[in-house]
């Protein structure tokens, strides 16, 4: 059971992170429901890699017998990380080329001045 | 002395060489920059045409000897050890060559037309950059043969594509669309990325080719194929997620928008590669087997997972071609109807391969192709050349309203009027896009229409209805803008008006003279490039035997 519970973060930030970003109207708050998402995804591809009682996958120093924990999903999570990193960056700028403009992160407003 | 160019080892290497130069090209361009923005526009013409070259080579290749090639990242064989492939590799079979030829002609032409056409804007060197870099992701996707590896090209793709959606910053609904279009494709993005981890905990591969032959079918894939789906479709701009569409192409400058359409058409075929080859065993499985009991006759069918995906994407495709052209009717700014018409489009393809999805009759036990009949298999090779007439038309379209802002720096089609007397080409151009996207006979649009509303109408016949009605809308729709903006008496306004520089006109010139090709030749291009593509995705198990040596 108790190993079960980072699958259960893991639904639960992708719910809430969801529910951010479709019911929320500040643009910010919007931004961070993504990073959310993101957070239970990568939570997850960790997760899948762990095993019990395993060390970090270093070859030097690992002893006879034991367990190492699954290098791919840390690689591929890193990856992640990093991407997630540059789309946070771009759409935070972008945000505040949007605050220049109409003077307000209201998805309603914003769309308000457009029509 | 004479040079011997090893050509296999050109080709071998090309699939690598057609991500690596635009790059590396995509980084050099700001260094390069600093010299002068003439020799930038010359060096970054010359990554798009080194890039093209690549292109045509491998494809050429592979559409003639029906070959599939793969090119393995950090080693001479993808490492199979009791099925444990670890390497990226990139895999190029019928369908991903027809893919990038694509993207290659939109590439291409896409910088020639920027080059006059971004020409009086500051910042350059960073706009050539990142479109540099989307065509990296884009023909990434295109090739990848890996799970992940076709997450981070979606991801660069994205990045890329928003940052040029957004390049206007001086106008805040350009920012918005950038801004809109981010969101929508990260959500989509790490719904794939999610999938991936699930099929990644149960199989412990991410190569395509390996993950389709393990697959089992189990709950968790189930779940997994749902979010495949979901991410993918709203990448493609399918119904429900349309929205970001119309202000992303509508917004960005018109030489992004056409690549856009590059980009949207790699989520496609990401989401028949996943549905045709990574499901494509499990295509056909048999999801509920039901008995009823009418007035004494006992009735027994089984609903297969081929039957309600195909359903599924017919719905998706018929509410997406009716919005798209709906929308359009009612927009009074140019590019946004295009944009609109481009939804609709999209709504094309996909009808036509749900309707080939749901004749699927099983798997051949012997070739391991699908067993599709006639019918089917014209749906599918109809969808399939599609894709590449949607491209050109729509793209040839969008070049045609840029060229209007270019000579006008007016978009609203209330304000627009008479310009055919100072803009002649453009205004033929303009003629040839809307013939095309209508499926009018000369072009290339009625070609692909036509095998789609036949094998629909075998099929369904609601189905063909539907598709010839939204086409007839397309047209009257284009003829309404082709009144407003092109004919009429003159506006004061625009008496001094001229006609777009040469490069721009050649840009538009090359897409024209494609599209007439297409339409005076259909069978030339259908049985050379479509056919083979068509093999690709229903000849599945090519593909996963292309690496499982």
């Amino acid at each position: 059971m108790i190993y079960n519970i980072p699958y259960v973060a893991v639904v639960a930030l992708i719910l809430i992170g969801l529910y951010t970003v479709v019911f929320k109207r500040n643009l910010i708050k919007i931004v961070i429901g993504i990073t959310l998402i993101e957070s239970g995804v990568n939570l997850f591809l960790i997760t899948l890699g762990y095993r019990e009682n395993s060390i970090a996958p270093i070859h030097t120093s690992s002893s006879q017998g034991s367990i190492m924990s699954l290098p791919i999903p840390q690689a591929l999570t890193l990856t992640s990380i990093v991407i997630g990193v540059a789309v946070l960056a771009l759409m935070l700028s972008l945000i505040v080329h949007i605050y220049r403009h109409y003077g307000t992160l209201n998805v309603t407003k914003i769309r308000g001045d457009e029509e | 002395m004479s040079m011997v160019i090893d050509w296999e080892l050109i080709l071998q290497h090309s699939p690598a060489l057609i991500v690596a130069i635009p790059l590396l090209g995509a980084f050099l361009t700001p260094l390069i920059g600093r010299i002068g923005p003439k020799v930038r526009n010359g060096f970054v013409v010359l990554i798009a045409l080194v890039t093209s070259f690549f292109v045509f080579l491998l494809s050429n290749d592979i559409l003639t000897n029906g070959s599939i090639r793969t090119y393995v990242f950090g080693g001479g064989k993808p490492l199979i050890n009791n099925r444990f492939a670890i390497r990226i590799l990139f895999e190029v079979d019928g369908l991903n060559a027809f893919m990038i030829i694509i993207g290659a002609i939109l590439v291409l032409v896409a910088v020639i037309y920027s080059l006059k056409y971004m020409k009086e804007y500051t910042g350059l060197d960073k706009f050539y950059t990142l479109l540099l870099l989307m065509s990296v992701g884009m023909f990434g996707m295109m090739m990848t043969g890996d799970m992940f590896n076709l997450f981070v090209f979606l991801e660069i793709t994205s990045i890329a594509a928003s940052a040029l959606i957004a390049f206007w910053t001086s106008k805040g609904k350009s920012v918005y669309a950038g801004l809109k279009y981010m969101v929508i494709s990260t959500i989509g993005a790490l719904f794939i990325l999610f999938a991936i981890a699930i099929l990644y905990s149960q199989y412990n591969a991410l190569n395509m080719a390996v993950l389709a032959s393990s697959i089992q079918y189990s709950f968790l894939d189930k779940i997994a194929f749902v979010l495949l789906i979901a991410g993918l479709a709203m990448k493609a701009g399918i119904a429900p997620m349309h929205m970001w569409m119309p202000d992303a192409y509508g917004r960005a400058p018109a030489s992004i928008s056409i690549l856009l359409v590059g980009a949207t058409q790699a989520s496609l075929y990401a989401l028949f590669r996943v549905t045709f080859t990574l499901y494509g065993n499990n295509l056909t499985a048999i999801l509920k087997h039901i008995e009823l009991d009418l007035l004494g006759n006992s009735i027994e069918f089984d609903i297969t997972l081929n039957g309600v995906l195909g359903i599924l994407f017919i719905a998706l495709a018929v509410i997406t071609i009716i919005i798209g052209v709906i929308m359009a009717l009612k927009q009074t700014d140019f590019k946004r109807l295009i944009a609109f018409a481009a939804v609709a489009e999209m709504g094309y393809m996909l009808l036509a391969i749900g309707a080939a999805i749901t004749t699927i009759g099983g798997i051949d036990p012997e070739t391991g192709a699908m067993i599709i009949p006639a019918q089917g298999l014209m749906a599918l090779k109809g969808g399939i050349f599609h894709i590449l007439n949607d491209a050109l038309d729509i793209g040839l379209l969008f070049l045609v309203a840029g060229a209007v802002y270019y000579a006008t720096k007016e978009t609203s089609l209330n304000k627009l009027g008479g310009l055919a007397r100072n803009m002649k080409y453009t205004t033929v151009f303009f003629f040839i896009g809307l013939f095309a996207v209508a499926g009018m006979p000369p072009m290339n649009g009625f070609a692909s229409k036509l095998m789609i509303y036949e094998s629909t109408y075998l099929i369904n016949p609601i189905l063909a209805i539907v598709a010839i009605l939204c086409s007839i809308l397309l047209l009257a729709m284009f003829i309404k803008v082709l009144h407003s903006v092109f004919l009429g008496p003159k506006i004061p306004k625009f008496k001094g008006v001229k006609e777009v520089p040469k490069t721009m006109l050649f840009a538009m010139a090359i897409i024209a003279c494609i599209i007439i090709f297409i339409g005076l030749f259909p069978n030339i291009v259908v049985e050379n490039i479509v056919t083979p593509a068509t093999e690709a995705l229903h000849n599945f198990s090519n593909y996963i035997g292309g690496i499982l040596i």
